[in-house]
């Protein structure tokens, strides 16, 4: 049990603090949502610029080139542009707040606050290191599945309130697609739950410390991660399952209405879901925060390497990891046509399904064997 | 010091672990309270309403309401996701106990998954997995000749 807040509370609990526990726990909790809300918006801000520079080198063009940082450009170079992100979030936050006459008022506005409370409140469970979480549950990996599809609400109502057709569309497939495709993310998660025997963040990283990484459990536990991985990028929404929002016939689904703040709030909150599912992916089946050093030691590196541990090496280690994956989802976007709904559907439905749920069979039967 | 303690927010006990969610649910709204108010304050105040505050149609008037009847087929994804959903539900505390029990475990919960595999069974041979159904006989009309078509 050592989360952040028990860290400090055990650590300031010795001294006389005025207005007691409560005010303490307060001021450690609103801190630690801060430093979270920080995370989201710098984030949103790199993985935005960062897709760009990606998509533009894969399709051989440029990318922004021209707004830079103090004086520094870049020009063609990789990093040119490197204030575009910044120009960009001053200018949706310059926009006007258009809410069309015939929407649902009252809804529209709600629906950013739920779609990010979504994302915000899972972040309570998501472990960035060893002891970096704000609060260690014994639930956690059902807590985050839990809070994190609570922005479908969102997705309804935007869809459903902008009292627009694209709208309407747009939310009404993104329901489905999410709703469906987090089945087949929980029966790969309860591989992991089946083998280590807790729902804890902590103690799913302590097993694979133990033993190995989760993805070389057995042959279902890696095959799980590719199940895992394929719903994690349709539940986020992106290409090529993004149906919902498929620019070519949805203009852009259930954002269709919303401009300047409202819609960068769903920005932000997309960027926000791919952080939380690369880092439960890292957490469940590549080994957290534990180095992959120590995973691959055949002798082959030198000792000092396998000190590459700890709290603060944790954090460089799972950043790294979940970079990586959201690099691939960025890598998918440029490399798969998207799907109609009919083979999303089928995808899900007649492939993902059936196959997690004999993963988790198997698993189970893998376990009483060995 | 004992870390089990629970929290008392406005006479309601909360155990110290979700206690945060709590605090992040205000946090949000001031959070994202903010930038709104920034974004009145900045945003242009000029040319407010006429056109612009129109339904976007692709730039033509738009015709009628969105609040239509909505296809049933989304509705049909909703019921099987809720039997699925309630599977998983019941799979994560047996997942959690299950080296505990062992065989004991595993069989109540194969019996458990056969009886929903035969209504998953049900569902893709009734074509509700598909997103058009073929095997239904459709009248005279645009899908009077759909029933040859293998492809889905």
């Amino acid at each position: 049990m050592n989360s952040i807040v028990n860290q400090f509370i055990s650590a300031f609990s010795a001294s006389d603090i005025p207005g007691g526990y409560f005010t303490l726990f307060a001021t450690i909790v609103i801190i630690s949502g801060l430093a979270v809300f920080g995370v989201m918006a710098v984030t949103a801000l790199v993985a935005v610029y960062f897709e760009r520079k990606v998509s533009a080198f894969m399709q051989d063009r440029i990318g922004p080139m021209e707004v830079g940082i103090f004086g520094f450009k870049g020009g063609k170079k990789f990093w040119g542009g490197i204030g575009q992100t910044i120009a960009d979030a001053l200018k949706l936050l310059t926009k006007e707040d258009i809410i069309p006459r015939l929407a649902d008022r009252k809804l529209m506005m709600l629906a950013p606050f739920i779609i990010f409370g979504g994302a915000f409140i899972t972040f309570v469970g998501v472990p960035f290191s060893e002891g970096i979480v704000i609060s260690d549950f014994n639930i956690g990996l059902f807590y985050i599945m839990a809070a994190s599809s609570i922005g479908v609400i969102g997705v309804i109502l935007a869809g459903w309130s902008s009292n627009n057709k694209w709208s309407l569309y747009g939310g009404m497939r993104s329901a489905a697609q999410i709703i469906s495709y987090e089945i087949p993310i929980a029966l790969s998660l309860i591989l992991v739950v089946i083998v280590v025997g807790s729902l804890r963040m902590t103690d799913i990283v302590v097993w694979q410390a133990d033993h190995r990484w989760f993805i070389f459990h057995s042959p279902f536990a890696f095959l799980a991660f590719f199940i895992y991985f394929i719903s994690a990028v349709a539940e986020t929404n992106r290409t090529p399952f993004d149906i919902p929002e498929a620019e070519s016939e949805l203009v852009a689904g259930w954002m269709t209405e919303y401009s300047g703040f409202r819609w960068a709030v769903f920005f932000l909150s997309e960027y926000a879901n791919m952080l939380i599912v690369s880092i439960v992916a890292s957490v469940v089946f590549l080994g957290g925060w534990l180095s992959p050093f120590q995973m691959f030691d055949f002798g082959l590196f030198p000792e000092s390497w396998m000190l590459l541990d700890g709290p603060i090496w944790g954090l460089f280690w799972i950043v790294v990891k979940a970079m990586i994956l959201i690099f691939v989802m960025m890598w998918f976007r440029w490399t798969f046509p998207r799907l109609r709904v009919d083979q999303l559907m089928t995808v899900c439905w007649k492939y993902l399904i059936p196959f997690a749920l004999a993963n988790v069979i198997l698993v189970s039967i893998w376990e009483l064997i060995f | 010091m004992s870390i089990n303690f629970s929290l008392k927010i406005y006479g309601i006990f909360v155990y110290q672990n979700f206690a945060p969610i709590v605090v992040f649910i205000v946090l949000l709204i001031a959070l994202l309270g903010v930038p709104f108010i920034l974004q009145s304050l900045l945003s242009p105040k000029q040319n407010k309403g006429g056109q612009k505050l129109d339904t976007y149609e692709c730039g033509e008037v738009p015709e009628g309401n969105a609040w239509i009847k909505f296809n049933i087929r989304f509705y049909i994804i909703a019921l099987i996701f809720i039997i699925f959903d309630v599977e998983v539900v019941f799979l994560f505390p047996w997942a959690v106990v299950f080296n505990e029990l062992g065989m004991l475990a595993f069989v109540e919960m194969m019996i458990f998954i056969a009886i929903l595999l035969v209504a998953f069974a049900y569902v893709w041979v009734k074509e509700d997995l598909n997103w058009v159904k073929m095997s239904v006989k459709y009248g005279k009309g645009r899908y009077a000749n759909l029933k040859g078509d293998k492809e889905v």
